[in-house]
């Protein structure tokens, strides 16, 4: 078994182990499994990096096996410098789910954290498929664990969130699932996405297949103006649903774009470029914006996230090396930081019980090492310099104001934006005299809170002071791609 | 490259104190409040900038006396498409003297925070901001690239907003920090587009790299404008260090920021960080040269915050902000240097300003401890008896800043009017007018204070606000009667205050007509010959004070000085008299010319009706209600029909079946006759 299958099996095997076995009653030795298993499935992901060759484009750790040889489906598995980083995180942010977890879930504990490993798994099978049809599956089946997580562990409204999230997301997935089969159909019979890339299509064609991978992708980054599911999911989900749905399955949609949309349509994507950029602006100064006046601290980051994701989406459409490895970067950053806030408001509410920002005021002075930790991600998800947030949006600017200043201009404002919005809430939150009782008996994060905050600072941090390792891989993989988007289709 | 500066040297420069600082953080989380944790917090810091700074004297030494230079990458931050992001730098003689100005003064509010914020329960945590602090502000300094600078931009912003917001139970300091973080990123956004713009047209983010391609930058045009790419890039810049160093309109921030600790008013905002964009437009001189627009564009602003920053200060009743203010106004002086391509001038003010500016906050320190943390003026009063330590260093400090022949400011200050008055530039013709009368605003408003705080009548007991006190500081001295600070305090005063008297006669040729700047700032002499005459006209310090008798700066610091004794010492019912008969004006100075209040009532309010509009309006009402709703509105109504077809009955679907099978099979028994028929 190759390192990619053991990285998506071996979590869904934990996953369906606790399942099967775990009962509550026994909801320690469950946690412990679920933690096991989400380190070991951390530890196999780490040869992926360790054994990873620079200076390539070339899938790595490729696996193939017949699948469906009726319908030419290939179990088609492999890593390059685009994916690579995805796997890691996925796996990362599922080891701080699983700590995250250990006390705020009570009820069906085997559930919850097979729902996660098993997820987990998945969400590598999509960032590994080199098949279609596999690539699909993958990506359809990760609704179902996420369905349930927000269903179940949700708040009070999650019935009508769980099924936002899922029509939502079903309805763009459909138009890919045709793509799909056109393009089956249009290659005589083949699912292999590399086969694709290669195949000639004129330009109505590519139209047509382009909108059809946007409805799917831009759904799940989400991208404005169908971004309206993720607050009210977000408000509704668990801790750990927030933060794997805002770390992690945000960048499957932004993923499509690279594996899919750019190079088996590029003659479209140049000529649809302008909408996707527009699209990206609007999401970063609008829904700045909009997440400046929230009042709800998740629905603030859910929003702040949506600005976030359109610096990826812009920097992948403006075709240049630091746009796309800069696009790259942000969704790395923002698995990080956004997993990290969503992890923080989940220590607040697990205490107060209150997502609202007027119901805290002061925390710092009942909380001074969680605000330390608060203050950092904050800092991180404005961008400051030596925090992962800033690497990306300063490769981002850079690359736009190098396709246009006027783009560069506007993509900048989410300078002050993504400012006001954070720091307002940090300001409103933690700092301050204690605004009330609630705030005046909290206590400060224990242990485990500790360690889960600080392996994802440690993170932040590396990423900020040290994004070399980062960019380094991706680099042959994203001239490659540059290369091949800059190639027309058309003949 | 001298032998004399190596790689491991300069590093050891900036880590000292990052070392300090993670220690103090460390015994401040551990050992929180007791004593030894006290005691290692401040030890480790002062250590680690006192080795900087020892660290930094060597470095000017070589680099003053041996020639030495050193530009190298340290380490390579990423690579992406090319470009190269590195981490490295860069020491010639700017480099060198902001090293020394930043240390120096760093150990000097090190030591005078042990007696200041003595009582403070955030002790530890201060010591570990302000060595933060100095490690920032030593690798912006440092560098040798646009990304490191933009790392120290960024982090010295992040320690000021900290430690603005250090008293976070306080409303107005909390609220000050954000305010002063959110103004910096407005000009952070112009400086971003103006690095990025460099690294778009010239490939490199290296200082060395971007000016030898300066040539042909020149000479591009601004992609769909006739403007020249040069100045738009220079404006850019510009924007940045217009919040940095608090320039008009971006200069808001500034006054508020006196809601943090006295200490870090002297280190940050007034002689290091704020002066960040004065020195990143130095090292810039060879882009800046390029055009005269983005000078004009600097002069013009600097003028303004000159001359208009420095009425504010008439009026201000609290002891830091009438500094404040007199800050803004120098920063106005710097600015209108660079603007007049008088760079080294501006840095040399810069420098000599650092010294009395940081001497001046002590001292205010001083007197608001002496003062049992009143900070108003007006309920002070001949402190010099009780405080005469800090009374003569105040009194240097003063004579320095309103430019008193032979004290430091008055070569600085002297020499940035007399290039303005060379500056070809039509920026120059006003702008020489606002420094002029700048100088008299100056020397009222330093003597205002001077005069209040020192000197006449003991108001101590008339202060309706007596007692009411904003921090935790109690009072232990019941008198009600100022006293000397401890020695902590007064020896930064007495060091701080023997470089403000002597650095300007010491350094004026060096600085502007020697060597030790030439390689690091580009003037070019032809188009801007304002240095170039002030070469002519300056032969040496004496030479210089003596000529200042002639000059209408001397009189006009004097008539100020003069003006301030008559009103505050002579005629103290004057003051109120002028006020009710210049209501209007001193209406316009109270509210600061309406600045905070376009800001916080038009643009913050406007941003958030516009969150609320587009929120409410776009998202909820068009896209969830109409667009989302609606799909599902139309769902609903197709469902509805197809309804029709799901009766649940079975003998429908039976139904429905056998008419399926009716129509197929006639489909496939009649479609082939069909087609035979018609021949297709």
């Amino acid at each position: 078994m190759g390192l990619l299958s053991l990285a998506i099996w071996l979590p869904i095997a934990f996953g369906v182990l606790l399942l099967v076995l775990g009962r509550d009653e026994q909801a320690s030795v469950v946690r412990w499994i679920a933690l096991v298993g989400a380190l070991a499935s951390f530890l196999v992901t780490i040869p992926l990096y360790t054994g990873f060759q620079l200076g390539t484009a070339e899938m790595q750790f490729v696996e193939e096996l017949v699948w469906m040889e009726r319908f030419n489906v290939y179990y088609h598995l492999g890593v390059d410098g685009i994916s690579l980083w995805f796997v890691l995180l996925t796996s990362f942010i599922t080891v701080i789910v699983v700590i995250a977890g250990w006390e705020a879930i009570t009820s069906r504990v085997n559930q919850y954290m097979g729902a996660f490993l098993i997820l987990s798994g998945l969400m590598i099978g999509v960032f590994s498929a080199l098949d279609g049809l596999l690539f699909y599956v993958f990506f359809e089946a990760t609704l179902i664990p996420m369905y349930l997580i927000i269903g179940i562990w949700g708040g009070p409204n999650k019935i009508y969130a769980a099924f936002k999230f899922f029509l939502y997301t079903l309805l763009g997935s459909l138009l890919l699932l045709v793509a799909l089969i056109f393009l089956y159909v249009k290659s005589g019979g083949s699912f292999d996405i590399a086969t694709w890339h290669a195949l000639p299509l004129d330009g109505p064609t590519q139209t047509l297949i382009f909108f059809a991978f946007f409805a799917a992708f831009a759904v799940k980054v989400p991208m404005w103006p169908v971004h309206t599911w993720l607050p009210d999911v977000h408000v509704e989900a668990p801790t750990g649903g927030s933060a794997v749905l805002a770390a992690i399955m945000l960048k499957l949609g932004a993923y499509g774009f690279l594996r899919f949309s750019m190079p088996i349509a590029p003659d479209a994507a140049h000529e649809w470029a302008w909408l996707m950029i527009a699209l990206s602006l609007i999401a970063v100064i609008y829904v700045g914006l909009v997440a400046m006046v929230q009042q709800d601290m998740k629905k603030l980051v859910a929003y702040s996230s949506v600005a976030h994701m359109g610096f990826v989406t812009l920097g992948f459409f403006i075709f240049n090396d630091l746009g796309v490895a800069g696009g790259l970067v942000q969704m790395i950053a923002h698995g990080f930081v956004s997993g990290a806030m969503f992890l923080c408001i989940g220590v607040l509410y697990d205490r107060v019980h209150s997502r609202e920002i007027a119901s805290y005021g002061g925390v710092i002075n009942t909380m001074p090492k969680f605000t330390a930790f608060a203050l950092l991600f904050a800092m991180a998800n404005c961008g400051l310099p030596a925090t992962a947030g800033f690497v990306g949006e300063w490769m981002v600017i850079l690359g736009a104001v190098k396709a246009n200043f006027w783009l560069g201009l506007a993509a900048a404002t989410a300078l002050i934006f993504g400012a006001a919005y954070t720091l307002w809430m940090f300001k409103r939150v933690y700092l301050g005299p204690v605004a009330n009782d609630d705030v005046k008996g909290l206590s400060d994060i224990n242990s485990r809170e500790f360690l889960m905050l600080t392996l994802l600072a440690i993170a932040v941090l590396w990423m900020g002071i040290h994004p070399k390792p980062f960019t380094d891989v991706m680099d042959s993989s994203v001239a490659e791609l540059l290369r091949h988007v800059a190639q027309s289709k058309l003949n | 490259m001298s032998a004399t500066l190596n790689a491991s040297t300069l590093l050891a420069v900036p880590l000292a104190p990052l070392a300090g600082a993670i220690l103090a953080g460390i015994f401040g989380t551990k050992m929180g409040g007791n004593w030894i944790g006290r005691r290692l917090s401040h030890t480790f810091t002062i250590l680690g900038v006192l080795i900087a700074f020892i660290l930094s004297a060597m470095t000017l030494k070589s680099v003053a006396m041996d020639g030495a230079r050193f530009n190298a990458t340290i380490y390579e931050w990423m690579v992406v498409g090319g470009l190269k992001m590195e981490i490295g730098f860069l020491v010639d003689g700017l480099t060198a003297m902001m090293m020394c100005v930043v240390t120096f003064v760093s150990l000097m509010v090190h030591i005078y925070t042990i007696g200041y914020m003595e009582e403070d329960e955030g002790y530890n945590r201060f010591f570990a901001y302000i060595s933060l602090f100095t490690f920032s502000m030593l690798m912006l300094v440092m560098s040798n690239n646009l990304l490191q600078l933009f790392f120290g931009w960024e982090a010295v912003g992040l320690v000021s907003y900290l430690l603005i917001g250090f008293w976070f139970n306080k409303p107005t300091a909390i609220f000050a920090n954000m305010k002063a973080f959110l103004v910096n990123r407005v000009g952070d956004f112009g400086f971003i587009l103006g690095i990025g713009l460099i690294a778009a047209y010239t490939g490199t983010l290296n200082y060395s790299e971007i000016f030898a391609k300066s040539g042909e930058l020149g000479t591009l045009i601004f992609p769909g404008t006739e403007w020249l790419l040069i100045t738009v890039i220079c404006i850019c810049l510009f924007i940045g260090a217009m919040g940095k160093s608090a320039q008009f309109p971006l200069h808001v921030w500034l006054p508020d920021s006196m809601e943090g600790p006295t200490p870090i008013s002297a280190l940050i905002h007034a002689a290091t960080m704020v002066t960040a964009g004065i020195f990143m437009v130095a090292r810039m001189s060879p882009l800046y040269e390029l055009s005269d627009v983005a000078l004009n564009f600097v002069m013009v602003i600097g003028a303004i915050t000159a001359l208009f920053m420095g009425f504010l200060g008439i009026i201000q009743n609290d002891i830091k902000r009438v500094v404040a203010y007199s800050t803004l106004s120098q920063l106005g002086y710097m600015t209108v240097a660079l603007g007049a391509s008088a760079y080294s001038v501006a840095v040399f003010h810069l420098m000599t300003h650092a010294f009395f500016k940081a001497l001046l906050f002590l001292a205010a320190g001083s007197v608001i401890i002496g003062m049992h943390h009143n900070q108003d003026i007006r309920w002070m009063g001949g402190v010099r008896k009780y405080m005469p330590i800090t009374w003569i260093t105040s009194l240097l400090g003063s004579l320095a800043l309103i430019g008193t022949p032979l004290f430091a400011g008055f070569y600085s200050k002297d020499s940035i009017i007399e290039a303005v008055h060379f500056s070809n530039l039509p920026a120059a013709g006003l702008t020489y007018y606002a420094v002029l009368a700048g100088v008299f605003v100056t020397a009222f408003y330093s003597f205002r204070m001077y005069f209040l705080v020192f000197h006449g009548q003991e108001r101590y007991d008339q202060n309706p606000d007596a007692h009411h006190d904003d921090h935790h500081h109690d009072d232990h001295h019941g008198d009600g009667k100022p006293h000397e600070s401890p020695w902590v305090v007064t020896v930064p005063l007495v060091l701080l205050a023997i470089p403000s008297v002597v650095i300007g006669y010491l350094t004026l040729m060096p600085m502007l007509f020697g060597d030790f700047l030439k390689d690091a700032i580009t003037v070019n002499s032809a188009a801007h010959p304002a240095m170039a005459k002030l070469a002519e006209l300056i032969h040496g310090p004496l030479a210089m004070a003596g000529h200042a008798f002639s000059t209408p700066p001397f009189w006009l610091a004097l008539a100020g000085v003069v003006t301030a004794w008559y009103m505050y010492m002579v005629n103290p019912a004057l003051p109120a008299a002028i006020k009710r008969m210049a209501q209007p004006v001193y209406t316009l100075l109270e509210n600061k010319y309406y600045m905070d209040w376009i800001n916080e009532n038009i643009l913050a309010r406007g941003a958030r009706l516009l969150g609320v509009g587009l929120w409410k309006g776009g998202d909820q009402a068009v896209i969830d209600g109409t667009l989302v709703n609606g799909s599902w509105k139309v769902v609903g109504w197709v469902a509805g029909i197809v309804r029709w077809f799901q009766s649940g009955y079975l003998y429908h679907y039976a139904l429905a079946m056998i008419i399926g099978i009716l129509v197929l099979m006639s489909y496939f028994v009649t479609w082939p006759t069909l087609r035979t028929v018609l021949g297709l």
